[in-house]
């Protein structure tokens, strides 16, 4: 393995200039923002389809598969609260509406990454397992200091590599549920309806999970990286990009 | 260090984004008079993609050994109580509309054209499945039968179960899995799923199958449906 990286991106400005470094375009963060919103009405509608039939499996032989949701006399299903779509019908509008933002919000951000080469500094590849180790090492305060990186770090990339992966395994299972007669293969692919539609719903658990982590990490390490998402302008600890 | 404070600007950045976000998601929102129509013009676009693009006229759905049937099959109408013919004697399809040759089937014409009977999985909208068998005759054959006219789209589904009904694009309807069913498991259809004839199809949800049939009608105008005229998605095509 070589030690030396290709380009990575280089930007216009200097970390001298008062605004800092430019760090995300216009198009990423209006992508990242919009689905934002659109993820957060594709799961609330969906836990309102979900509450049609609060359970996994087929009629009267429910699958053995953990759903700590799974309603019943002791647990009710999700709050209305939660919900969107106000009964079935209003679920599935919102959902099948809003699946055509999510989708094509995420082909055009993945290609902008392609267009632009910027995936070179998200892609999480076999040379980052190492400084992925040595920045989990510093984050539990075995390492005192911070590892060198680019743009982002290993784990960074490690993690905004996943989420894209976790997006498109989510558009395949709603997908593969939404038609599995005319994609019967892709619905046999994830093991059947019964099945996609339970890898559908746990997509939606690691999706939060992801975005709690994601925010916490943004307030607790780099708070600077906030203002960059939104207005573009990085002026925080980790300005490096070579 | 450099400022890593956020400013007043990027919190009301924040709260532009956050506020109608959370406003949306908090409470059970079709989205009201501004937003349900706009939802409902996706939703028919959906309806055009699905058969468009997505629906293939001689895909067949998969069927399954008689075997693995399910033990349960809800049984479902919207009348108060089953229905039930006064006089099972007189029932007959009435097949009409855009037609040649408008016709009255009874249930014994019905049994002498060439049956189709398979195992298949049945999609509730409601995310369920259950695997039954069915046999019937192939609403193509009782097509051929009455000679649409070139100015036939649609076609309506009638019940006697209460007004439901629903209306289908033909070329779901000439899907050669799509039959007027008349045996359920092995048996006569019985009161309880749609007797004396039903409309059973594995492309479509379950809304889609209209139990209790009493007329068949070929139309220029999209017929509506019991349930789609309410919101759901009106191709319910899988």
């Amino acid at each position: 393995m070589t030690s030396s990286s290709p380009p990575l991106p280089t930007t216009a400005s200097s970390p001298a200039s008062p605004r800092g470094i430019k760090r995300h375009h216009g198009l990423v963060r209006i992508a990242h923002w919009l689905n934002a919103v659109v993820l957060l009405g594709m799961i609330a509608s969906g836990l309102q389809i979900y509450m049609a039939f609060p359970h996994f499996g087929m009629k009267g032989r429910v699958y053995p598969v953990p759903n700590p949701f799974d309603a019943n006399s002791l647990h009710r299903g999700f709050p209305e609260w939660s919900r969107l779509g106000g009964w079935l019908a209003g679920g599935l509008n919102w959902h099948f509406a809003l699946a055509w933002p999510f989708v094509l919000t995420g082909l055009v951000y993945l290609g902008f990454l392609v267009m632009t080469g910027e995936w070179r500094a998200l892609v999480f590849r076999p040379r980052d397992i190492r400084p992925a180790l040595q920045m989990q090492l510093y984050y539990l305060r075995l390492r005192r200091d911070h590892p060198p990186q680019g743009k982002h770090n290993a784990l960074q990339k490690a993690a905004y590599t996943f989420i894209v992966l976790l997006g498109a395994l989510s558009t395949l299972t709603g997908f593969a549920i939404y038609k599995p007669v005319q994609l019967a293969w892709l619905t046999a692919l994830f093991g059947g309806y019964e099945l996609a539609r339970y890898w559908h719903f746990v997509s939606v658990w690691v999706f939060i999970a992801f975005t709690l982590l994601h925010v916490a990490l943004v307030f607790l390490v780099d708070p600077a990286s906030f203002r960059a998402i939104v207005t573009g302008w990085y002026r925080g600890r980790f300005p490096s990009h070579g | 260090m450099a400022d890593q404070r956020l400013d007043r600007r990027d919190f009301l950045r924040l709260g532009l984004v956050a506020g109608p976000a959370s406003l949306v998601a908090a409470c059970g929102w079709d989205g009201g008079a501004l937003l349900r129509p706009r939802l409902g013009t996706i939703s028919r676009f959906n309806d055009w993609v699905g058969e468009h693009v997505l629906l293939s006229s001689s895909r067949l759905a998969p069927t399954y050994d008689p075997g693995r049937r399910s033990g349960t099959m809800p049984s479902y109408f919207i009348s108060d109580a089953t229905p039930l013919l006064p006089n099972p004697a007189d029932w007959a399809l009435n097949v009409g509309g855009l037609v040649r040759k408008p016709t009255r089937l009874t249930r014994a014409m019905l049994e002498t054209f060439p049956r189709v009977s398979y195992t298949v999985k049945h999609h509730c909208v409601e995310g369920w499945t259950a695997i039954a068998s069915w046999t019937g005759v192939p609403v193509a054959t009782v097509a051929t039968l009455v000679e649409p006219l070139p100015g036939a789209r649609y076609l309506r589904f009638d019940s006697f179960d209460e007004n439901y009904f629903n209306g289908w694009d033909l070329k779901s309807a000439m899907h050669p899995q799509t039959i007027l069913a008349y045996a359920f498991n092995d048996q006569p259809l019985r009161p309880d799923h749609g007797a004396p004839l039903r409309l059973y199809s594995p492309i479509k949800l379950g809304y889609k199958l209209t139990k209790y049939l009493t007329r068949m009608t070929f139309t220029a105008e999209r017929p509506g449906g019991y349930w789609e005229d309410q919101g759901y998605p009106w191709l319910g095509g899988i």
